[in-house]
């Protein structure tokens, strides 16, 4: 059989990708060299707007402050429950299928129902004050909504996501270093999260990712024009309200760097990481 | 049944050279064996032969036929895999009919042989099962049954008992030669054991790293192995270093070492040295120190291996000879030892290789 | 001891997510069915009439129309192009393997208010963007490569042997896949064909970008709805997103018959 000849079979889904995914890439790049009004030639005009204007800036700072700390809190909480549960736990299937719905759900009913649920008339309040609670909590349409909003998604997201990878490391490991006399936390500490670690970082960098991205969660749950004006929310007012798709392009384009960013220091991080693949579903056993 | 089967093959992957011209002539209604530990290229022969690889160099002719620009479709061979590659959305009978189906065989045609295959096989009422439903043993006739029923040309079988326990191993293999035998085939079969190649093949072709060792008969092979790796492979287990001592007119030379004499034949004259490769069953044991011919040493290590025992002895030489002997020493005995006469293999050094 | 502790305070961590969930999915529900609900436990009185306001009123006939044209249309593309080269990649080492792997992987990573920007850029450009093919040509550009990366691993475990016998035994190329291939793969691109379905159903961001006044899907108009809440009574809004919550939990449902919850996510393979 000639080896050579099926290789040609890949060149459609190439094609598309390199016509609908690199090419307006880097026409958005071209794009945000070339300023709607103004010179002709290229310039960074649209970068140096967006750096000097305080008002686009911020979102830089506002998009941070909501993807460092919930990115944080989201792995090592998925972490420690993804470990917990790596030998399976009683109505295991039931509880990975529940937390499968807000992935499945996506962000805006997500959005939708955590308006209600975490509403100022809603149950959790309702609960709170049966409780006595006097002074409410307010819980929507600002920063804390949009870090629940976020933390609903992303937690099962890594969660599921570690919990595939955990349960796919030999548990005979951890039975020869139990025999050989280590003490869970010392399991842990040296054999398991040697080979977690490299797991982590990419959830993590996932999530990050995924979280300095944000825009339903943000405009729905959040304060859209204040506390969570994110850089993805700027960026679309650009392109859609001022149809300046030259400074949206830019504002995109900042917006990347900052998510390669993120990657890269957890690279830098876990220089083990290159030795991991991120590969697709389908081994592990669960 | 086809005449002759002649092809000389080289591959390579990348810069590795896993075939080097592997030449070889099959007649018609032979059952050849690869024979050679793993890695050494026998899949890649058998795979070039079928198709499913292109040489990088060589030439296969059927009789007046020549193969290898063919596609392996059409080839009209048959070939026995060693997972069996059983397809396992089909049923035994669809499984076996494969061929046929894909020739665009008549129905009622194709339903006929199937039931004559499957007969032959003694697979009769296991048409509707499916591959995950039946054992090691069945799955390897129905293998078998498929590589047949399409009246191949040369049939292949890459390691077909390797995934068999011990007994079955036994069985099947007589199965297999008595099909062969019955349908006249000419069968091309690849293994790493030397028991199977000794009692099925009419010829075998010991392989080493991509390169032909020694090609004979069954004993052959087992008697007069041309060189240390092949008398290794098919259990000369025994390799001592020896001084040739005497050559007379019949071509035959004296060797001893060790306390050791044997006669055999060598090209190499008096003064030389040669190696002197024994079967462990061919090394006798006896309480009688002294016989002539002899050596002494002492025992070291008792294996009950069943019937009989494999033994270990330690030479006043410091060398070490293995035996397999129907009475057991004790560990520690000064016994004597000798050789079986004519049943030595004398080596000389170019022949290490 | 303390390992018990520990399992107590994982155990009760995950009822507590699973119960803000069950509120989370319940409270629209409930609300959906309200004739009037104001900080109470549950409303005074129900009815169904706000199923039939939404149904008008958001134009939903329209909206699942282009929604089922939508999912429709990308599955199908995702699993055509996609199986061939889920095919190769699973069957051939080539030289740009690893930037083919990259280019279908980034799509996946990379969040899509990121490039969708360019994106519907270009699209709007050539008169595409707005349109119900240009939200199909964006959709597509995350779910060919979801599809393949689904796929590559049930095309892995078809054993090539099978085809080498196949070939063998006569069948041509065509045959090979007809006859062993594709029924063998069939559980793979089913599974991949609902992940793709209920992942373009639920993808908000290049819809959003890339849609116009006729081509939104039922999450864009929901959206929407959601946006401009106080235009419309809360309960209609909920009504729809029920109804996009049943759709979503339908095709859900099916692909849980195949895949595990944890298959649903980006997999993370060690060495
Ligand atoms: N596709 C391949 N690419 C590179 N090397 C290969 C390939 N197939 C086989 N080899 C190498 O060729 C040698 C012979 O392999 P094979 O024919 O399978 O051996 P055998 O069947 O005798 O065990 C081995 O060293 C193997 O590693
Ligand atoms: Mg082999």
């Amino acid at each position: 059989m000639r080896r050579g000849g099926l290789v040609v079979l890949v060149l459609p889904s190439v094609l598309y990708l390199v016509v609908m995914f690199v090419y307006p890439f880097g026409y958005g790049v071209f794009l945000s060299l070339h300023p709607a009004k103004g010179a002709s030639g290229a310039s960074l005009a649209n970068y140096l707007g967006f750096f000097g204007d305080p008002w686009q800036l911020r979102t830089i700072a506002v998009t941070a402050s909501i993807a460092v700390p919930n990115t944080i809190v989201t792995v090592l909480l998925a972490l420690a429950v993804a470990y917990a549960m790596r030998r399976g736990i009683w109505a295991e299937r039931a509880i990975t299928t529940l937390l499968v719905l807000p992935i499945a759900l996506g962000t805006v009913l997500v959005a939708e129902g955590i308006n209600g649920f975490y509403g100022p008339k809603g149950w959790l309040n309702q609960l709170l004050q049966l409780a006595g609670v006097a002074d409410l909590p307010r819980l929507t349409h600002n920063y804390t909504g949009v870090m629940i909003a976020l933390f609903v998604q992303h937690f099962p997201f890594c969660f599921l996501m570690l919990l595939g990878y955990i349960s796919g490391i030999d548990p005979a490991l951890e039975s020869s270093a139990r025999v050989l006399g280590a003490r869970p936390w010392v399991v842990f500490r040296r054999v398991m999260w040697p080979l977690i670690a490299p797991g982590a970082a990419i959830a993590f960098a996932l999530v990050f990712v995924m979280n300095f991205g944000v825009f339903p969660s943000a405009v729905l749950v959040g304060q859209p024009a204040g506390a969570t004006r994110t850089i993805a929310i700027a960026a679309y007012q650009q392109a859609f309200e001022h149809y300046d798709m030259s400074m949206a392009s830019a504002i995109a384009v900042v917006m990347g760097l900052c998510q390669l960013l993120g990657l890269a220091v957890v690279v830098a991080l876990r220089g083990r990481l290159a030795a991991t693949g991120v590969a697709t579903v389908g081994a592990g056993k669960r | 049944m086809i005449d002759r089967l002649r092809f000389k093959l080289s591959k390579h992957f990348g810069a590795k050279n896993v075939l080097d011209d592997f030449a070889l002539e099959v007649h018609g209604g032979e059952f050849v064996t690869f024979l050679g530990p793993s890695g050494c290229g026998k899949s890649t022969a058998l795979n070039l032969l079928a198709g499913l690889l292109q040489p990088t160099a060589g030439e296969i002719w059927l009789d007046d036929e020549r193969l290898d620009p063919l596609p392996p479709e059409r080839r009209g061979f048959g070939m026995v895999f060693q997972n069996y590659a059983l397809f396992p959305h089909l049923s035994v009978f669809d499984n076996v009919a494969f061929g046929l189906d894909v020739r665009r065989v008549a129905r009622a045609s194709i339903a006929e042989r199937v039931r004559r295959m499957l007969a032959l096989v003694k697979l009769e009422g296991l048409e509707a099962r499916y591959p995950a439903q039946l054992s090691g043993g069945q799955q390897q006739r129905v293998a078998i049954a498929r590589a047949l029923v399409i009246e191949p040309r040369v049939l292949l079988l890459d390691e077909p008992l390797s995934n068999l326990d011990a007994k079955l191993r036994l069985d099947m293999r007589a199965e297999i030669k008595r099909l062969h035998q019955g349908l006249g085939l000419t069968s091309i079969y690849v293994t790493h054991d030397q028991a199977e190649a000794l009692s099925l093949s009419d010829r075998i072709v010991v392989m080493r790293e991509g390169r032909v060792m020694q090609v004979g008969a069954p004993a052959d092979i087992h008697d007069r192995p041309r060189n240390l790796f092949v008398a290794d492979f098919v259990g000369y287990r025994n390799v001592l270093t020896l001084m040739v001592t005497a050559r007379g007119v019949d071509g035959l030379v004296t060797a001893e070492g060790s306390g050791l004499r044997v006669r055999g034949r060598a090209e190499i004259g008096p003064g030389g040295a040669v190696l002197a490769a024994v079967r462990p069953e061919d090394v006798r044991l006896s309480d009688d120190a002294g016989a002539v011919g002899g050596a002494r040493g002492m025992v070291r290590l008792v294996e009950y291996q069943g019937r009989e025992y494999d033994v270990e002895v330690v030479l006043d030489s410091g060398a070490v000879l293995k035996a397999r002997v129907p009475a057991a020493p004790k560990i520690g005995d000064a016994v004597g030892l000798a050789l079986e006469p004519g049943r030595v293999v004398l080596l000389t050094p170019e022949h290490v290789a | 001891m303390r390992g018990r502790v520990w399992r107590l305070v994982v155990f009760v961590f995950i009822v507590g997510f699973t119960l803000n969930l069950v509120g989370i999915v319940s409270h629209v529900a409930v609300s959906s069915l309200a004739r009037r609900w104001f900080a109470t436990p549950l409303p005074g009185a129900f009815t169904t009439e706000w199923y039939a306001y939404a149904w008008h009123e958001f134009q939903l006939p329209q909206v699942l129309t282009v929604t089922a044209t939508v999912a429709a249309s990308v599955t199908a593309l995702a699993l055509l192009l996609g199986f061939p080269a889920a095919y190769v990649l699973a069957r051939r080492g080539f030289r740009a393997k690893n930037a083919v792997l990259l280019l279908y992987f980034l799509p996946l990573l990379i969040p899509q208010m990121t490039y969708g920007i360019p994106l519907a850029t270009s699209l709007y450009r050539y008169r595409i963007g707005g349109t119900v093919a240009g939200v199909i040509l964006a959709n597509l550009v995350p779910m060919l490569p979801l599809a393949i990366f689904v796929l590559l691993p049930f095309v892995e475990q078809i054993s090539e042997s099978l085809e080498w016998a196949a070939r063998v035994h006569g069948a041509g190329r065509w045959q090979v896949f007809r006859r062993v291939v594709l029924p063998l793969a069939l559980p793979g691109l089913l599974t991949a064909g609902l992940l793709v379905l209920v992942n373009t159903v639920a993808n908000f961001e290049l819809t959003f970008l890339l849609s116009g006044a006729g081509s939104q899907t039922l999450v864009v108009a929901l959206y929407y709805a959601v946006f401009a809440a106080g235009m419309r009574p809360i309960y209609s809004v909920d009504a729809m997103a029920v109804i996009y919550m049943g759709i979503v939990l339908l095709i859900l449902v099916a692909a849980l018959r195949f895949v595990r919850p944890t298959q649903m996510v980006f997999r993370l393979g060690g060495k």
